[in-house]
């Protein structure tokens, strides 16, 4: 055995204590670097009038479907529609296969980033539709204000 | 028959609590793990026999259940729900305690007991939970007429089968806790201590594989359109344990076999068993948007916290006063098997941290009032790397000798894995080199290993070749072709959206796809307007047949891909 072998036992816990704590560390900056760069922020039509993000950085959005205002374009897979809360609204645009519970009127959570010209790219919709469910992020919105202020009008 | 089953529940959690009471009192303890698991058995028939018979009388029964449900999902809604998942948890819970005070011989009577009693002090706080919180046996007065059904999107087979296996295998975990923490009560963390706990570990591996499998699987042909992996954080709780377990699994071997890792392996039960914990927490406390969150109940949350709290904290407590009484192993060189067991557990625990963070920083960031989403993309971006370095590490590092080794030796090995996973690269940049720089290492990783897995039997006579060795070698072969698919997925998926009227077809990745017709369909408790594809390719020609499914207990609509 050469001299780098002779560890003493308690030096190699301690070695493999360091490692570990290391390992934690890089774990960390990764995360903290990586959350950084991908977290996207949860806003609301109101919240976005007050604070616009960049362009093409991922965010998360959350509202009613606008009564009367799905609208599918020619190539039968594009859907457009106006998401609203109780004070403002934003138009959405989606190209994919919308959820089964995605009808106007409920409410509807979507991932994807705004454009240049204040649309709303959705990459992914999240919907449900039913009296014990109203998306986390829309829990303390209240939903049924939102519907009336407008929805009560337009119909 | 319900009051029966409550009655029962409440006997055993009697007996957990005598069970728990101390050490030395080993003659009592084994008798009553047994009995505890045995009352919890039938406790839980009496829940299945409920379901079957379609007992409307019962609360649960009456939410989730329908008289007219097919009898395989009325016997799988006995889990596919809130109360009777934790009865079944508690179940496996008290079943493996029962099996440890039978089977296990080998390990010194004072480990055992004090085993034994962590264990019954588990089985006690899930008891207290589930009879103060989570009654499965409630009543309802007066009994309705048909029941309310089961989610249709759990009447499926897959995931019939997707909670049972998860539950073995947090359970497992819990077993493996349960003897670390027995272990530094008599500090005998040793060798002997890592074989009666192995065996544990391996089961809670197999059954959290199979469950993620199944759930993923699941999700693939039910859900998703294709989709398998959402980064959803309730597969990320599933996630959480099976990394903890993986490199559990690893260390423990190396302390039942050169008796080093003491302390490490201890700690990795430890978080293994956290992390089932938490992963309960997250699932049925409904305090992250995900689609699984069934059970959103801030009371029965804080429950599940303070267990965990208790526990856990305990344990680590626990960990840190007596850890110092546990004497260091055996050392080892840095290039050497244990090395690079250290090396997969470090890198794996690197993983496990960046999955909790994700997983928790919606939370963290909900405390400084922001609302945050984490999604695949963080996911994706940090987790890949250490795992391609996990891959790595895997195509050398069972071919390493035990205590020390020579480079020179182990790189005469590397040269087909080498050649493989060079020729596998250069083939998928010809197939398509915009796939990316990662899907191209993953593709040449994975095919070295997939090469490099088979090494550990080269020179052996294979009718003499252990077990363990042939379940290593196939563990690896697997994380081989799953890496390979996981890339090749990511690279060279194409996915196209059109609109088709009856007799269009449209073309993609050289298929033809014609819409031929659609029509309507009737099931058991749904009516279904399914479309008749034709597909072909290169003269071959199959059919496929999506349908919107609409379930008529209770009334939801479904739509299912072609499978």
């Amino acid at each position: 055995m050469n001299g780098k072998t002779a560890l003493k036992p308690k030096h190699q816990r301690l070695l493999l204590a360091l490692l570990a704590l290391a390992a934690l560390i890089v774990a960390g900056l990764l995360a903290a670097r990586a959350l950084s760069e991908e977290a996207s922020f949860f806003y609301t039509p109101s919240t976005l009038v007050k604070e616009k993000p960049a362009p093409g950085k991922a965010i998360r959005i959350g509202g009613m479907v606008k009564k009367g205002s799905i609208q599918r374009d020619a190539d039968g897979v594009t859907v457009r529609f106006t998401v609203q809360d109780k004070d403002a609204s934003l138009a959405v645009r989606y190209t994919g296969i919308t959820p089964d519970l995605f009808v106007e009127g409920s409410g509807v959570v979507a991932d994807g980033r705004l454009l240049s010209d204040g649309t709303f790219m959705a990459d992914s919709l999240l919907a449900k539709h039913d009296e014990n469910y109203v998306p986390r992020e829309l829990a303390d919105t209240d939903m049924n204000a939102a519907q009336h202020s407008q929805d009560s009008l337009v119909q | 028959m319900a009051g029966c089953g409550h009655g029962i529940a409440a006997i055993g959690r009697r007996v957990a609590a005598l069970a728990g009471k101390g050490t030395e009192l080993s003659v009592v303890v084994t008798p009553a793990a047994i009995a505890q698991g045995a009352l919890c058995l039938i406790s839980f028939a009496a829940l299945v026999y409920l379901f079957a018979v379609t007992d409307l009388s019962v609360l649960l029964v009456a939410n989730n259940s329908h008289i007219d449900k097919p009898l395989i999902f009325k016997l799988a809604g006995t889990w596919g729900n809130h109360e009777g998942s934790m009865l079944l948890w508690v179940t496996v819970l008290t079943f493996s305690g029962a099996a440890i005070a039978l089977l296990e011989k080998r390990l010194d009577r004072r480990t055992i007991a004090a085993t034994l009693m962590v264990q019954a002090l588990l089985a006690l706080g899930f008891f207290a939970f589930l009879l103060f919180s989570s009654n499965p046996f409630e009543r309802l007065v007066p009994a309705p007429q048909s029941g309310a059904g089961l989610n249709p999107l759990l009447q499926d087979i897959g995931l019939a089968f997707h909670p049972p296996t998860l539950y073995f295998g947090y359970v497992g975990l819990s077993v493996a806790f349960s003897f670390a923490v027995g272990a530094l009560l008599t500090g005998k963390v040793g060798p002997a201590f890592a074989r009666a706990m192995r065996p544990w570990v391996l089961l809670a591996w197999i059954f959290l594989t199979i469950g993620i499998t199944a759930g993923s699987y699941w999700a693939y042909y039910e859900l998703g359109w294709g989709g398998w992996w959402f980064w959803d954080p309730v597969e990320n709780a599933s996630l959480l344990p099976w990394l903890a377990a993986t490199a559990l699994l690893h260390s423990v071997s190396v302390l039942a076999t050169r008796d080093a890792l003491r302390a490490w392996t201890v700690m990795l039960a430890l978080v293994a068993f956290a992390m089932s914990m938490a992963g309960t927490f997250l699932v049925r406390s409904g305090i992250l948007t995900s689609v699984h969150a069934f059970a959103v109940d801030p009371q029965r949350g804080a429950f599940i916290l303070a267990l965990l709290l208790f526990y856990v904290g305990g344990a680590f407590t626990l960990f840190a006063l007596r850890i110092g009484t546990v004497a260091q192993g055996k050392t080892f060189r840095l290039l050497s098997r244990e090395g690079a067991i250290v090396g997969n557990n470090i890198l794996l625990s690197t993983i496990l941290g960046i999955v909790l963070i994700g997983t928790l920083y919606p939370l963290l960031a909900e405390m400084f009032g922001d609302k945050v989403s984490v999604g695949p993309p963080y996911f994706n971006k940090a987790t890949v790397p250490i795992a391609l370095l996990l891959m790595l590490l895997l195509v050398f590092g069972p071919m390493l000798r035990w205590r020390r080794d020579e480079a020179g030796r182990v790189s005469r090995y590397m040269i087909a894995p080498v050649v493989a996973g060079l020729v596998a690269m250069l083939i998928a940049y010809l197939v398509g080199s915009a796939a990316g720089l990662f899907v191209l290492l993953s593709i040449g990783l994975a095919a070295a290993l997939a090469v490099a897995s088979f090494l550990p039997l080269f020179g052996r006579r294979l009718s003499r070749t252990p077990l363990t060795i042939w379940g290593m070698v196939i563990a690896h072969f697997g994380l081989a072709v799953t890496v390979l698919g996981m890339a090749s997925e990511a690279g060279y998926s194409s996915e196209r959206l059109a609109a088709m009227a009856t007799g269009d077809s449209e073309t993609v990745a050289g298929w033809t796809v014609k819409l031929k017709e659609v029509g309507p369909v009737v099931g058991d408790n749904w009516v279904a307007m399914e479309g008749l594809f034709e597909v072909s390719r290169n003269g071959k020609t199959d059919e496929m047949k999506p349908q919107s499914r609409t379930f008529f207990s209770p009334e939801q609509q479904r739509r299912r891909p072609p499978c």
